[in-house]
């Protein structure tokens, strides 16, 4: 007998990733250098709602609160969600398993653009924390850029054809990073950090900076569910079926291309999240990507924050790269959930 | 009723169609058959637009009462001129059962054949459900509904790709090489259902078939291409003759009476 799945069927996989998601929030906010006991979190929380004013040591933990944990777990947030989400629009749109957000070289772009700012001393000011970011986010639009320009063939983007030139860009711009790096020996102990993932810009101008480009990205990925569900049929199928193929294959490319490159100005690189999330949201929910997408967000905001949180935990006071946490920690919890799968075969 | 006139196709220099011109009226089943690399795939594949043609028309007249005489009525459209989802409304294509990703159930399959009449997002209506549910009962498939694509026979399969095509609710279906990868019993079932659907509601099918018995039995006219030309098209009768298949298949055959179906029986061999 033919039926859709219950509703609480529908309904359970969101519940489960919220839920993750939520308690991950709650780790952030108050694990830190500072512990903020559960206790005075709950107080300052009902105190803005009564717009009360705190006393010692409750008005430090506040600040504290708004001035660092705050920005920098919606930062972290919205990263996961960006890494997450993207990586599940490259697996889908390259029909490939090893694809991650980095595949057509916004990490090896980024990472040129930043070294690059770093090499040159810029003021302490407000453009002057921008340079940086900025400079990543260039890098990477221009390789993205750059590497779609040059796979096209007439009017089709073959999919062979960006991975190639995608890796090959990649390897150029990683080796003039290399090579600066080589030359830069002061600054090297910072670039590496954030080829890491282990940048750690303070406050709220980097998330207002990200916003739109997250918001713009993860949005149109949030609505591309069906249509990569298309595309796993293959390029003649889907446009049969009525998809205008190359169109809708350049939005989703650039939605997520600019998600990622804004997260990865901000945070560095991280790697894995991008690559593993929607792989064990696949093995445990189901291939079907209208799902797919959402739970990946989801589920790649919640795990990196929580990689973040053991990040500045493990090392107290001392941060270590994010990236490092994520290949250490996640790739042994992928392998077990892995081999735990029932739909093991199922891609 | 399918239109095409004068069509060519070139991949870079070479030219692999070469001014073809073929009807497919409503409620009547054209097989397209002719030896490998004649441009049988081509053709469907061109017809769906997923490959770009040179020159020549393709057009549908939806008034298929008039279609006889090969004049355009006034209902007529430019199947070229059309972008993929509103030429997905006109024509559904049943792909040879290779690919298709093992993930996804039946019937979620079968659904995405309403993908033209769909709005980008996917939703799903009750209508669209009761039409993938009217498909997979043509195609007497009911039963697979909730099992994955991936655990399928290769009949069962190429079943489940009709039922899609079903759903998608054209008057006009396209087969590329369908019983390819089918045993006996499934090659004479699928091509049986295709019959049968193609006089109940009244589709133009148009069958690319590597076997000349199931297109001189299940067919009302053939077509050969050779070489990317049309060779000869009329009845099974008139084109399944010895001299057209031998020199088309560059093998001598011999061409029988069928021993209990009124059609046309191509042994390959000599007397």
């Amino acid at each position: 007998m033919v039926r859709a799945p219950a509703n609480n069927m529908k309904i359970r996989p969101y519940l489960y990733t919220l839920l993750f998601l939520f308690m991950a929030v709650v780790l952030s906010i108050t694990i830190g250098s500072v512990f903020i006991p559960p206790a005075d979190l709950g107080r300052i929380l009902t105190g803005w709602l009564n717009r009360a004013t705190f006393s010692e040591p409750v008005k430090t933990f506040a600040f504290i609160l708004t001035d660092i944990r705050l920005p920098r777990t919606v930062l972290v947030l919205l990263t996961g969600a960006a890494l997450g989400g993207s990586g599940a629009a490259y697996q889908g749109l390259f029909r490939n398993p090893l694809a991650d957000p980095y595949l057509i070289g916004v990490a090896s772009g980024a990472g040129l653009g930043a070294v690059l700012a770093m090499s040159y001393k810029w003021p302490y000011s407000f453009w002057g924390l921008m340079a940086v970011p900025a400079a990543a986010f260039i890098g990477a639009l221009l390789t993205v850029f750059l590497v779609y320009a040059l796979a096209r063939v007439g009017k089709t983007i073959p999919m062979t054809n960006l991975i190639l030139a995608g890796v090959a860009f990649g390897s150029f711009a990683t080796a003039l990073t290399t090579s600066l790096m080589l030359r830069s020996t002061g600054e090297l102990h910072r670039v590496i950090s954030w080829l890491n993932g282990g940048s750690s810009q303070a406050g709220w101008h980097p998330v207002l900076a990200m916003l739109p480009f997250l918001l713009f990205g993860l949005g149109i990925l949030l609505l591309s569910g069906h249509v990569l569900n298309l595309l796993q049929f293959g390029d003649d199928q889907a446009q049969q079926m009525g998809l205008p193929v190359t169109r809708v294959r350049t939005l989703i490319l650039l939605a997520a291309s600019l998600a990622t490159a804004a997260a990865v100005s901000f945070s560095g690189i991280i790697g894995f999240i991008g690559l593993i999330v929607p792989h064990v949201m696949r093995l445990w929910f189901g291939a079907d990507y209208r799902r797919l997408l959402p739970l990946s967000i989801i589920g790649g905001a919640g795990a990196l924050l929580l990689a973040d949180v053991m990040a500045r935990a493990v090392m107290a006071p001392q941060e270590l790269p994010v990236g490092i946490v994520t290949a250490l920690v996640g790739v042994p919890f992928f392998l077990w959930v892995l081999r735990r799968a029932k739909n093991q075969g199922y891609w | 009723m399918l239109c095409i006139e004068n069509l060519s196709v070139s991949y870079g220099v070479h030219r692999v169609l070469k001014d073809v011109s073929l009807e497919v009226n409503s409620g009547e089943v054209v097989a397209l058959i002719g030896p490998n690399g004649a441009g049988k795939s081509t053709l469907v594949r061109a017809i769906s637009g997923v490959i770009p043609v040179e020159s020549g028309r393709i057009y549908i007249n939806e008034d298929s009462d008039a279609a006889h005489q090969g004049s355009r009525s006034r209902s007529s459209v430019n199947l070229l001129s059309l972008p993929p989802m509103p030429r997905a409304r006109f024509l559904a294509v049943v792909p040879q059962s290779a690919s298709l990703p093992p993930a996804f159930t039946v019937w979620e399959t079968v659904l995405m054949g309403r993908t033209p009449y769909l709005n980008f997002l996917g939703q799903v209506s009750a209508k669209d459900e009761a039409i993938a549910h009217l498909g997979l009962q043509k195609v007497d498939a009911l039963d697979l509904s909730e099992r994955r694509v991936g655990e399928l026979s290769g009949g069962e399969q190429q079943r489940v790709l009709l039922a899609r095509a079903l759903a998608q609710s054209t008057p006009i279906l396209l087969l590329d090489e369908p019983t390819s990868n089918l045993d006996l019993h499934y090659q004479v079932s699928f091509m049986e259902t295709v019959s049968a659907l193609a006089q109940r509601d009244n589709l133009a099918v148009l069958v690319a078939v590597h076997d000349l018995n199931l297109a001189a039995r299940y067919a009302d006219r053939v077509s050969l291409l050779v070489d990317g030309g049309i060779k000869a098209t009329g009845t099974p009768r008139q084109v399944l003759t010895p001299e057209l298949i031998s020199t088309a298949y560059r093998l001598p055959v011999q061409v029988i009476p069928h021993p209990f179906v009124d059609v046309p029986l191509v042994l390959p061999g000599n007397k």
